[in-house]
C-alpha cells in the first residue's frame, strides 16, 4: 500500500484514539482520586460516570467563553493553542509497538521513526512553557502573571534534570532513535530477567528513572509541583482569567503532556513493548488472563449489587472485557495486540502513579521546589551519569 | 517503509498538523460557541473580588532572570553530553577504554566546580530577603494581642 495513505490511516488513528484517551483521564483521575479520599466520584452521567467526559466536553463547549477586555488579545489565544498544539505534537516520534505484517503490509506501529526522536521530543517539550508563560503574562492579572512566572521558571529548572536523566540509558543504548532503544532492551539475562534499563544496569538506572519522572511531575505541573496554580495562593495561577475551551485547552495539554511523560519514560527505562517476562513462558497469554481475570471480577460483582444498576452494568462490563481478552487469542491479531497491550499497560500504570502522588502528597513551598531541583536533583543527576559511564565503560568488551 | 528523508519526516509533520488543528479547534470553538453577556464589573481583572489595586505589569524578583539565565548556561552543558552519549561505545574500546569517561569526567568536574561557585554565590538562595537589618520587626498593635482581656 501507499506509504502516504498508510501514514494518513496511522495518524488518524492515532489521533483519535489519543484524543479520546485523554479525554478518558479526567473521568480516571477524578475516579481514581474519589477512592483514594474514600469517595464515589462522578457517577451521575451514565454508568458510573463513563459518560461524564462527554457531557464535561459538552458543557464547556457552550460555556460562555469571556475574553476580558485587559487581555492582550493575540497573545491571551496563543497560549492555549499553542500549549495544545505542542503537546499533542511530540507523540509522533514515539513508537508504539513492533514491526507488524498485516495482509502483507509491513509496517511500524507508531508513526515516524527518526533518528533523533529523543532530541525531538525534547525540543518539543521544552517550547511546552510558552504557553503557560504567556498565558500568565498575557491575562494582565497579577495572580496569572505570578502563575506565569513560576511556572515559567519551575519548568526550565526541571529540565536540566530530566535531559541529564535521559542520557543515562543513552550511554547504554548509544542511540537517538526510540525505536533503537526499545530493541536494545530485548532478550533475557539468565533466560529470565528482562534486559529492560533499570534491570540491565539497576542502580544508576534506577535512580535516573525516579529522577526522570520527578521531573515529569514538575514539568507537566502536577501536583506536588502544581506551584503555577496553586489555588489557595494564586487563585487558578496562569489560566485564572480563561473560561470555557480556552480554560479546558490547558487542562488538554497537562494530560497530553502527562502521557507523553509516560511513554517516553516506558520506552527508555521499562523497556517499552518488551514483556515483563519471556514468551516461553506464556507471557502472550498474560493480557488474555488479565482480561479474563477482570470480566470475572465483574460478574462476580453482579452476583452482588453494590448499588441496584450494577446488576445490568456489570455483566455488559464483563461481557466486553471477556470479549476483548479473546481478542488477543486471534493469531493474526496476536503480534499486534499483545506489543501494544504491554506497552500501554506500562504507560498506564505510570499515568495511575501521577494520580496516586496527587492524592499522596502536599504541595512544595516554592523557594523549597527551587531548592530541591537545583542544589539536589542537578548535582545527583550528573553524578548518577558519571557511575553510569563507569560503568558501562568498565563493561565494554 | 520510508524510503527517504521526506518520507520519513512526513508524519511528524502530519502530526504537527492535527495536533494544531485540534488546538485551533479548541481555541476557535471556545471563542465562537456559547454567547458573551458583558458588564463592568466581570471586565476587571479578577482580584478575589475586590476592586483590582495598580497594574498587573508588577516588578517582579530578579531571581526569575537569574533562574533564566543559569537556565540557559546548564541546559547547553547538558545537551553537550547527548553527542557523547552516542557514541560512548565508540570512544572506549582497545587500549584506551576509559577513554571517553576521562574525557567526560573533566568536563563535567568543570559545569559542577560552575555550579557549586553560584551555589557558594547565593543564587541558587530562593528565601525571602530579610530585608535591611535596622528595620526592627513591627510589633502586633495592642488591641490584636492576645493576653489583653
Amino acid at each position: 500500500m501507499n506509504y502516504f495513505l498508510l501514514t494518513l490511516i496511522k495518524a488518524g488513528l492515532i489521533a483519535f484514539v489519543l484524543v479520546t484517551v485523554l479525554a478518558y483521564l479526567v473521568w480516571v483521575e477524578r475516579k481514581v482520586l474519589a477512592h483514594i479520599q474514600l469517595r464515589v466520584g462522578p457517577n451521575r452521567v451514565g454508568p458510573h460516570g463513563l459518560l461524564q467526559p462527554l457531557s464535561d466536553l459538552v458543557k464547556l463547549l457552550f460555556k460562555e467563553g469571556f475574553i476580558p477586555s485587559h487581555v492582550n488579545l493575540f497573545f491571551y489565544l496563543l497560549a492555549p493553542f499553542m500549549a495544545v498544539a505542542l503537546s499533542l505534537g511530540s507523540i509522533a516520534v514515539i513508537p508504539l509497538g513492533p514491526q507488524i505484517d498485516v495482509f502483507g503490509i509491513k509496517t511500524n506501529l507508531g508513526l515516524a521513526d527518526v533518528n533523533i526522536g529523543i532530541l525531538f521530543m525534547l525540543g518539543l517539550g521544552s517550547l511546552g512553557v510558552y504557553g503557560v508563560a504567556l498565558a500568565g503574562w498575557a491575562s494582565n492579572n497579577k495572580y496569572a502573571l505570578i502563575g506565569g512566572l513560576r511556572s515559567a521558571a519551575q519548568m526550565i529548572s526541571y529540565e536540566l534534570p530530566l535531559a541529564l536523566a535521559i542520557v543515562a540509558p543513552l550511554l547504554m543504548f548509544n542511540t537517538l532513535s526510540f525505536r533503537e532503544v526499545v530493541d536494545a532492551q530485548g532478550g533475557y539475562l539468565f533466560g529470565f530477567i528482562p534486559q529492560w534499563a533499570i534491570f540491565q544496569l539497576p542502580v544508576p538506572q534506577l535512580i535516573s528513572f525516579i529522577i526522570f519522572l520527578i521531573a515529569a511531575f514538575a514539568e507537566t505541573n502536577r501536583i506536588p509541583f502544581d506551584l503555577p496554580e496553586a489555588e489557595n495562593e494564586l487563585v487558578a495561577g496562569f489560566h485564572t482569567e480563561y473560561s470555557s475551551m480556552l480554560f479546558a485547552a490547558f487542562f488538554t495539554a497537562e494530560y497530553g503532556h502527562i502521557t507523553t511523560a509516560c511513554m517516553v519514560a516506558s520506552v527508555l527505562f521499562l523497556g517499552g513493548w518488551q514483556p515483563l517476562w519471556p514468551a516461553a513462558y506464556g507471557s502472550d497469554f498474560f493480557p488474555v488472563v488479565a482480561h479474563w481475570f477482570f470480566a470475572a471480577i465483574c460478574f462476580w460483582h453482579a452476583r452482588q449489587p453494590a448499588r441496584s444498576y450494577d446488576r445490568y452494568t456489570m455483566p455488559i462490563l464483563g461481557i466486553i472485557l471477556f470479549g476483548a481478552g479473546g481478542l488477543f487469542l486471534v493469531p493474526f491479531l496476536k503480534p499486534i495486540l499483545v506489543p501494544l497491550f504491554w506497552f500501554l499497560s506500562k504507560v498506564a500504570f505510570l499515568i495511575f502513579t501521577f494520580v496516586w502522588v496527587r492524592g499522596t502528597l502536599p504541595r512544595f513551598r516554592y523557594d523549597q521546589l527551587m531548592r530541591f531541583t537545583w542544589t539536589f536533583l542537578f548535582p545527583v543527576a550528573l553524578v548518577n551519569l558519571l557511575i553510569t559511564g563507569l560503568l558501562v565503560a568498565l563493561t565494554t568488551k | 517503509m520510508p524510503n527517504s528523508y521526506s518520507e520519513t519526516y512526513f508524519p511528524v509533520l502530519l502530526q504537527m498538523v492535527l495536533a494544531t488543528a485540534v488546538g485551533f479547534a479548541l481555541v476557535a470553538l471556545g471563542v465562537i460557541l456559547g454567547y458573551r453577556v458583558k458588564n463592568k464589573v466581570k471586565d476587571s481583572p479578577y482580584e478575589c473580588g475586590v476592586q483590582p489595586v495598580g497594574s498587573a505589569k508588577e516588578r517582579f524578583s530578579v531571581k526569575f532572570y537569574l533562574v533564566a539565565m543559569l537556565f540557559i548556561l546548564f541546559d547547553i552543558e547538558a545537551i553537550f553530553l547527548y553527542p557523547w552519549a552516542v557514541v560512548y561505545r565508540d570512544l572506549n574500546h582497545g587500549a584506551n577504554r576509559m577513554f571517553g569517561f576521562v574525557e567526560m569526567l573533566i568536563f563535567v568536574v568543570l559545569v559542577l566546580a560552575g555550579f557549586f561557585y553560584i551555589w557558594k554565590k547565593g543564587v541558587l538562595n530562593w528565601q525571602a530577603d530579610p530585608g535591611p537589618a535596622s528595620v526592627p520587626p513591627a510589633k502586633a498593635p495592642a488591641a490584636y494581642s492576645l493576653s489583653e482581656k
